[in-house]
């Protein structure tokens, strides 16, 4: 990815984006589904743009896969 | 200071023999631990929850031994799981060894503190653990965010525009390509931006400034700042397509 396209990148929004507090309520909801195999990103689309945008809750919700997933070790 | 006692985890601020407070559940909603002795399977909110989820808050819910134990087995998964996300999050901020390890120990402890007193407004949405995981990962953010100010990367107020081409990866041997366009979104940050946002935006997109230690040294949260950015990018990235320097999403997608 170039410059032109990164800076794009990084200035575009979607519309669906629910914002920080929905998706931190919900990130238990979203992750569970996600370690389920569920498409989690079909059910709920908005905080999946999310997650995709903010950095720290998509940092939240990475470790939060990973607690899940160290659990079942 | 956190301690074991006989292999029970104490938290100093949880009175001995403490129960959830079911004094704050919203209108509507049944708690699932009642507070009144009742068993969680006999609360209709419950029927269906998973049994590893039951098993949690029946002996959350309980007064003995069984909650001790309850409560011991949690602040040690807690503490796995923040160990592990402040081994992963903590050196970019510089924070290593012992401090690390406290950061971790702290954010068990006020996580388990917090999932006791809130308990009763777990749903069965998910499984009982993942919610309790929520807690311990929102704790490790937030002080990892206070603690960035203890070793800031630049001051609040510098303005690194000089950062910006290596930032997006602009190449500089092609620097006759990109100067007016990363000049126009610098005009754009000067005239479209309320003084909140420019702020903000400088911040972030120029000071690498994490959004939670910004929501802490403005005295916000999260949400707003993210809001604040959400707000900055739409405006610039309309400035931007509207001098002609990058496309609209309509003709991106024709």
């Amino acid at each position: 990815m170039n410059g032109w396209a990164a800076l794009d990148l990084f200035l575009q929004t979607d519309p669906r984006d629910v914002g920080c507090a929905e998706a931190m309520d919900m990130l238990h909801v979203y992750a569970d589904l996600v370690a389920a195999g569920v498409p989690a990103e079909e059910r709920y689309p908005g905080i999946a743009a999310h997650l995709r945008a903010c950095g720290p809750c998509g940092e939240d919700y990475e470790g939060l896969l990973a607690a899940i997933a160290g659990e079942a070790h | 200071m956190r301690r074991f006692d006989r292999g029970i985890w104490k938290h100093p601020s949880l009175p001995k023999g403490s129960r959830t407070s079911m004094t704050t559940e919203p209108a509507g909603k049944t708690p699932l631990i009642t507070g009144t002795g009742r068993r969680w399977d006999e609360v209709p909110a419950a029927q269906g929850l998973d049994p590893d989820s039951a098993r949690w808050l029946q002996a959350l819910a309980d007064d003995g031994p069984r909650r001790e134990s309850a409560l011991a087995e949690l602040y040690a998964m807690l503490l796995r799981a923040a160990r592990r996300e402040a081994g992963r999050r903590g050196p970019r901020v510089q924070i290593t060894g012992p401090e690390l390890e406290d950061l971790a120990c702290q954010a068990a402890g006020d996580a388990l503190l917090a999932i006791t007193q809130k308990a009763g407004h777990f749903r069965g949405e998910s499984r009982f653990t993942t919610w309790a995981y929520r807690f311990v990962l929102f704790e490790v953010s937030a002080k990892i965010g206070r603690h960035f100010w203890r070793h800031p990367t630049r001051p609040l107020d510098a303005e690194s525009w000089d950062r910006l081409p290596d930032r997006f990866g602009f190449d500089p041997a092609r620097e006759s390509e990109w100067r007016d366009l990363l000049a126009a979104l610098r005009r754009a940050v000067d005239t479209e931006l309320t003084p909140r946002q420019r702020e903000v935006f400088v911040a972030v997109a120029l000071n690498d400034v994490p959004p939670d230690a910004l929501a802490i040294k403005l005295g916000s949260n999260r949400n707003a700042i993210y809001k604040m950015m959400f707000d900055a990018r739409r405006k610039l990235r309309a400035a931007l397509v509207a001098n002609g320097y990058l496309h609209d999403e309509e003709s991106r997608r024709s």
